[in-house]
């Protein structure tokens, strides 16, 4: 089973990105599970999603939060100044953030392997949300499926025009260009 | 064609509503409820069901439209929470004494004050003695097939049944769920016909004065109906099971042949429950997990049959009696004492307002009861002292 945990603010779609990859791994063909770590949610203030994935349901998936996630994805880069992005992650796991930054700019123990794409650029582009408020979650999904290969983006595009509640093509657009930018520290 | 499809918990509940083919459909929303509503108001919207959805000032209408759509033999459908079920008990004893098959689901929400929005059974369980039966689900596949099997019983004994999800746990997690083909749900689901209904032309009397000389007699046929629903719920399970491929009981073991030591659970946390016990299965623990579905009407017989000759069960309660002890914990003791020789039972208080049950809580749990001595009633798990 991998676990996948993803850090934002409200109104990034961070719980929207944890369904939608659940969605693009049970399109590949596995089981999977995504929740929100439920506060009172308002804008701009920090949102925990999970993913669950695994090969079938009979591999007896739990109902508790993840507290030793393979994977972290960080939809808003402050947040990694007021949270522990890091804790419980485990060794070899990735660090996918949304920034402008280079993968190598980031202080991150060679524990992990990081990644970073500049989604608010790309949704920005796309015209996902606004210039102020961009709607990044589908492109850090594009990031997701290149670095991790845990989901393809074949299924990742049918879940983004399934679930996304409107413009679908732009979203699929926004997730493939993250597919082909994202860059891996060296 | 059935599909699968993922789903919140909660839109599993509009999808089986709408698999189930309700008429009427009245709620006032509330968290972590609204969702349910929210998708089955776009259906109806959409022409997708052919019901009618009654918007009203609070629950308590709600129920009370339910109950005119149900007492006129429509299918009728309604969806709540923690306060708003509170504010319902009233007309839950009218739904269940007018003897009226309602089917409503409850996201389980703890109640305040202090204000949680998070999962804890207290709103349903503070609803045992109103006269509906009461399923508790674990996933969101259960949550949909619930919806369809509680209308088929409900609809025999003549009594409401509530199905009941956790907060955020089911009702806000997403995963896969199968819908099934329309026809065969039509073919198990066949529409309502009531014996009763009321009908301009045909005037009848519901809920009229009955005097000393008659009002028992109405208890005894409403306890009788429950009684009935035991055996209707099995059949009704079972041919649920044949014609969808579930494994679906009363109760619900799960490595329970050779177990001495058993961890009863309900709801949500019987999933993070299950992979703990197959992993001290791994470590060659002798344990086993009893999963409680249906609590009203109580299956003693079930909880008797699994139950015996254990050397310890832990029953694992996410709710409390004040001045007594867990709910499920007090009715499975209450099932147990006929049998001898004694069960020795444990009782543990976990997850209230929401708390995350983890496989290390559960596993916790196991360790703390094999080294116990004596009896302990109330156990609390996790509270920071």
């Amino acid at each position: 089973m991998i676990e996948i945990r993803m850090h934002g603010r409200g109104g990034q779609g961070t719980v929207v990105a944890s369904k939608v990859l659940a969605d693009a791994a049970f399109k590949d063909g596995k089981y999977a599970q995504s929740f929100p770590q439920y506060g009172v949610e308002r804008r701009g203030a920090p949102v925990t999603a999970f993913t669950r994935i695994a090969d079938s349901e009979k591999d007896l998936i739990v109902r508790s939060f993840i507290y030793e996630p393979d994977h972290v994805v960080v939809l808003d880069p402050t947040l990694l100044a007021t949270q522990n992005i890091l804790e419980g992650l485990k060794k070899g796991g990735w660090v996918i953030i949304n920034t402008p930054e280079s993968p190598e700019s980031f202080d991150i123990p060679k524990d992990y392997r990081v990644a970073t794409v500049d989604a608010a650029s790309i949704a920005i582009k796309w015209r996902l949300g606004s210039k102020t408020q961009p709607i990044v979650n589908t492109a850090i999904l594009g990031a997701f499926s290149k670095v991790t290969g845990i989901v393809s983006m074949d299924a990742l595009e049918k879940a983004i025009l399934e679930n996304a509640p409107v413009k679908k093509e732009e979203n699929v657009n926004a997730a493939k260009e993250a597919f082909e930018s994202v860059k891996i520290r060296s | 064609m059935s599909f699968k499809k993922v789903l919140t918990g909660n839109h599993a509940v509009s999808y089986g509503a709408t698999s189930a083919r309700v008429q009427v459909i009245s709620a006032y929303p509330i968290t972590p409820q609204t969702t349910i509503v929210e998708l089955l108001s776009e259906i109806v919207a959409e022409g997708k069901l052919d019901a009618i959805f009654v918007n009203v000032e609070s629950e308590h209408s709600a129920m009370s439209a339910c109950i005119g759509a149900s007492a006129a033999g429509a299918r009728a459908f309604t969806a709540t929470s923690a306060q708003g079920l509170a504010l319902m008990h009233e007309m839950l004893h009218w739904a269940a004494g007018a003897r009226l098959p309602i089917v409503m689901a409850n996201v389980n929400r703890a109640m305040a004050p202090p204000w949680s929005i998070w999962t804890e059974q207290n709103d349903s369980l503070s609803q045992r003695d109103t006269g509906w039966m009461q399923f508790y689900v674990e996933s969101n596949q259960e949550a949909y097939d619930y919806v369809i099997i509680a209308y088929k019983v409900a609809e025999q004994v003549l009594l409401p049944a509530m199905l009941v999800l956790d907060a955020f746990v089911l009702s806000h997690t997403s995963e896969p769920v199968e819908i099934y083909d329309q026809e065969k749900v039509d073919e198990f689901l066949p529409p309502y016909e009531p014996k009763f209904a009321i009908e301009p032309g045909k005037p009848i009397s519901y809920g009229a004065l009955s005097k000393p000389d008659t009002y028992m007699e109405f208890r005894y046929k409403m306890q009788k109906a429950m009684e009935k629903a035991v055996d209707v719920m099995e059949k009704e399970m079972n041919l649920f099971n044949e014609m969808f491929g579930r494994n679906y009981g009363l109760v619900e073991p799960y490595m329970m042949d050779d177990a001495d030591y058993v961890i009863v659970t309900s709801g949500a946390m019987t999933s993070t429950a299950r992979a703990a016990v197959h992993e001290m299965r791994e470590e060659g623990k002798k344990v086993g997990l009893l999963k409680m579905k249906t609590f009203r009407p109580f299956p003693f017989k079930k909880v008797r049959e699994m139950l015996k000759g254990r050397k310890k069960v832990a029953v694992l309660d996410r709710n409390i009696s004040f001045g007594h002890h867990g709910i499920f914990y007090e009715e499975i003791k209450s099932a147990m004492y006929p049998v001898e020789p004694k069960v020795p039972l444990y009782g543990y208080i976990l997850g209230l307002g929401g708390r995350d049950v983890t496989v290390k809580d559960i596993k916790e749990i196991y360790e703390d009861l094999v080294k116990r001595e004596e009896m302990e009633e109330i156990i609390w798990k996790g509270v920071k002292l």
